[in-house]
Formats: C-alpha cells, structure tokens, sequence
C-alpha cells in the first residue's frame, strides 16, 4: 500500500490568496483564504493585488497550518499556480511556496490554475471524462481531456464571461461580486433588448455585448432589463458552443466549474442541452467554484503521484500558460 | 413529408410542394435559448444562408435553385439536388475519380475564398455530386471574411471531414484538395492559407477523437 500523502497548495492567480491542504485519501482539509476587493466601481489592479497577498499571506498560511495541528513535517509536497493569471499576483504566491518548500525541503509542484479548478470539481463531483466548461473572471473555456492532455475545443476569442459581468456590473456600479449582482437583477427583467450574439465555429466573442450593454445603460433602459438580456445572450452563445462541442466529441457527462458556475441560468442552460445529448450533468459546489487553496492541494496531490515537478531554480511564473500546453500523466484518455 | 435528415441546426426533409419533389430545410427552435432571442436567431441564419446560396451562384459556385423562404416558419424551400454526397461517392468502391473529385472541391472552395465567403461548416456531406458539378449546401453558418484566420478554419474543417471519414484516401485526397485549391487562389495565398492552418491545428484543437 502507498502511503498517505499530503499537499500544501498555494493559490494567488488573481485576487485570491489561497492556501489548502489536500490528502491522497481525497481529503481537502483545509481551505483557507483571503480575497481582495478593489475600491467600488474599480478592477483588480495586479500591483494591489500582489500588496494584498504579501500583506495576507502569513496570517492565511498560519491559519492553514493551525487547522492542520501545526503538523508541516507531515506534507508532502508543495503546489502552486505557476498560472495563467496576474503577473505580480503570480509571483507572490510562486515566493510564498518556493520559501515553504525550502524550508520543508520537499518537492515543488507546478499546477496550471485551469486544471486545479477541473481537478477539485471532479473530486467533488465524480466526475470522470467530462466535457467541462470552464467559466470565471480569467478563463472562458471549452474543454475535454484527449490524448494526455486537456484540448481546448472552443474559447472566447477576447475578454472572458467574468470579466463581461464584472466590468457591466462596475459600470452600473453594482456591488462586489458582479456577477451574483447581475443575476439578481436579471431576474427581476422582463424585457428582451437585443444584443450582439456572436458565435464562431466553437468559439464566443464578448467584447460586442459589453459595449452594447454600456450604451444601454447610459440610455433609456432598466437595469434589470439590460442584465436581464446580458445573460440571455451570453449564456445562449456559450450554450450553443457548447452544445457543438459536445455533439462532436461525443462525450457523456459535463462539468460547469468556475466563479460563474454558480450562476443559476447559465446552469439551466448547460443541464437542458446535456439532457438532450444524453450527457450526465455536474455543476462545482458553490463553496469551491471560486478560486482556492484546496484546487491547487489537491491536483498537488495527484501530480506528486505522477511525480510531476519542478526545481525551485526554475519555477518562473508562466502568465500565460495555455491548457493544451500543460500534460496530466495522472489522466487516462 | 419525409425527414431525411437530423441536424444540429435544422431538420432537412424530402416533400412535395405544387407537383415538384423539393427539400425542405427547417431550422428547429433551441430550448435553452427564450423565445425571443430564439427566433430571432434562427431568422438570421435563415437570411444568411438565404443570401450565400445566391452569392455563391454569381461566383459561379452550384447551389440549389431557391424556391420560397419563409422568415417566421424558418424554412427555406429549394430544389431537390439528385447525385451521390461527395462523402458517399469518396466511399464508393466503384467510383474512381477520387482525386479528381477532391481536386474539383478543393476547386470550388478557392472560388468561395477568392470572393470573400466562407463557408464555415465544410465537410463532405455538404457538398453533392450531380452529373459533373458540385453542389454546395448548407451555408448558413458561412459569413463574408477576407481573414487568413477564418480561411484557415474553413480548410480545416474540410481536412478534418477527410480525415475523419475517409481516413484511406486522406493523405492523397487532401493533396489533391490543395492542388484545386491552388489554381484558383494562387501559389502565394495557397501557401499563406496553408502555413496558417498547421498553425491552427498546432494550438491543439480541433483535433480528432482517436477512434473516429
């Protein structure tokens, strides 16, 4: 029997700093974080953010560890996002884990932020070879795990769904998370206003809509109208990606993950076209569909299994690390 | 009314309309999508596939002969094409102009690209072969783009058909696809075109499933 093995996770692509413990007997045991919030009506600023995790990062990895009975010989391996996501944010978090490795001498584990979020959703959920849509303020992503790795079969070509609902939510200057205030607005809407629905092939474009809904709201229109119509139309764009991609690799169950799974309409849209493809439909548990700690412990765990790692002399952040760049040995498919 | 076929798009069937056998194209409403939002759609693809069957034909590009449309059903109503699907006669163990088939298709698609339209669902059920000439069907996901990047996709879908359902005869096929391709389009965008579809498929997708 192999031993029981335990990772540390360190997560801080975005506005999140994270720090989680997972176990090789699908444990998550800890889950600790920090979120920063920029001032109303403002965006994260990487520079702010990366302040904000130096500022967090001993009290959130010291309550991590008190939750773990101060027991750090006990892990195994260090994980953390090497990315995508914001440079300076990155790097705190990359610092962070490389000083816990040092100081524990234990291996270190690169994990793409994208896979610790499919990961952790799978574990959660028991899911095993979904077609996973991946959707928050960094990723807007179809994807399925072929030949070795997760292949992108669809994307949004320019900003992403979270960053859409967050920056109309700005504009409108509803509060922090703006995509649970636009939803609750939504559903208070009644009237259709027609937005620009762009789908390519596989792919989405957002960029039209977030234009067209800012004019709308400096125009004659009620908010609830215009969030109303927001979601309508961007969740129907994605669905119909979706809904292709699923026909054509004919995959039998489907995973929503990421900040906007927790969106309500977008999980009714998802359900309805799984359904119809005779698909077994998987949503994240709202508790970790946002960025975390326990995403990155835990695929940490299964990479050490696969002895993936990566020497502190060379764990540079990657910014802009593509999913289909990114191998999972631990997968079969 | 007969359906002959299940898309995800549309449902196509064979009728009778005023003493003519016709096919009948149905774009089906998407229950996820509200209504509103829903119908409009389908009437826009409608338009679009309405107008590049009639582009097409000025560029000289066979489509079938329109009959009647009807924007708030989301039928359009055209001649019934007799021939043999380029796919069914790439099959065909009797049919022995194979190359010269992908040559003329890879003809015919240059045609659609050198007038700025593209097709955006090329596969080798969308094409008929009736007597000598190539029928193209079902542009309603096509647009008009001049852009290397939609050139690319549109080649790629058309490779990724061949490759898929006639695994055999691709390497020969997709040869002779380009050499068509070529002569109309010309040696410098042929390569450009070309150059950015191994860049397309490099970025991982649109990849097949191995056991297709």
């Amino acid at each position: 029997m192999t031993p029981k093995i335990y990772c540390l996770g360190v997560e801080s692509t975005a506005h999140t700093f994270g720090v989680g413990i997972a176990s090789s007997d699908l444990e998550i045991l800890v889950d600790v974080k920090s979120v920063y919030k920029p001032p109303l009506g403002q965006g994260i600023h990487p520079k702010d953010a990366a302040q904000h995790h130096c500022k967090e990062a001993p009290s959130v990895l010291y309550q991590a560890l008190k939750k773990f009975g101060y027991k750090p010989d006990l892990i195994d391996a260090i994980a953390f996002s090497l990315g995508p996501g914001l440079g300076p944010a990155l790097r705190t978090g990359a610092t962070v884990a490389r000083a816990i490795a040092t100081w524990l001498a234990k291996p270190l584990i690169p994990v793409h932020h994208a896979i610790g979020h499919i990961e952790l959703a799978s574990l959660l959920t028991g899911s095993k070879d979904p077609l996973v849509l991946l959707v928050s303020g960094g990723h807007t992503t179809i994807t399925a795990f072929v030949e070795g790795r997760w292949r992108v079969f669809g994307e949004t070509e320019d900003i992403t769904l979270g960053n859409l609902l967050d920056v109309f939510a700005r504009e409108a200057s509803l509060p922090s998370p703006g995509g649970s205030s636009v939803e609750s607005f939504a559903k208070k809407g009644v009237e259709f206003i027609d937005l620009p629905y762009v789908v390519k092939g596989n792919d989405v474009s957002f960029s039209g809509i977030l234009t067209a809904v800012k004019e709308k709201f400096e125009g004659d229109y009620r908010l609830e109208d215009i969030c109303f119509s927001l979601q309508e139309v961007a969740f129907s764009m994605l669905t119909e990606a979706f809904e292709r991609a699923l026909a054509y690799t004919e995959k039998k169950e489907v995973l929503l993950v990421g900040g906007v799974a927790a969106n309500k309409r977008l999980q009714q849209m998802i359900q309805e076209v799984s359904e119809e493809h005779d698909a077994a439909f998987f949503v994240v548990p709202k508790k970790y569909s946002g960025d975390c700690g326990a995403q990155i412990a835990w695929t940490g765990v299964l990479a050490h299994q696969s002895g993936v790692y990566i020497d502190v002399e060379k764990s540079f952040i990657n910014s802009k690390w593509r999913l289909d760049e990114v191998n999972s040995p631990w997968r079969v498919g | 009314m007969t359906l002959l076929r299940k898309g995800a798009e549309a449902n196509i069937y064979l009728e009778n309309w005023h003493g003519l056998k016709v096919i009948l194209k149905k774009r089906l409403p998407k229950k996820y999508r509200i209504q509103e939002l829903d119908s409009m759609i389908r009437k826009l693809r409608t338009i679009r596939e309405v107008q590049l069957i009639h582009d097409a034909k000025l560029i000289g590009v066979s489509t079938p002969l329109l009959y009647s449309v009807d924007l708030e059903k989301k039928t359009i109503i055209m001649k019934h094409i007799e021939g043999l699907r380029v796919k069914e006669a790439l099959n065909a163990p009797d049919f022995l102009e194979k190359e010269k088939l992908c040559f003329n298709v890879g003809n015919l698609i240059g045609k659609l690209h050198n007038a700025g339209i593209m097709h955006g669902d090329l596969t080798t059920s969308n094409m008929i072969l009736s007597k000598d000439k190539i029928f193209l069907l079902d542009l309603g996901l096509g647009e008009h783009s001049t852009d290397l990047e939609d050139r690319g996709v549109d080649l790629l879908l058309i490779k990724r058909a061949l490759q898929s359902e006639h695994c055999i005869f691709f390497k020969k096929g997709f040869n002779a696809l380009i050499a068509g391709y070529q002569e109309v389009v010309g040696d410098k965008a042929a390569k450009e075109v070309t150059k950015r579809l191994k860049e397309i498929e490099s970025r991982g997708r649109y990849m097949l499933r191995r056991d297709m």
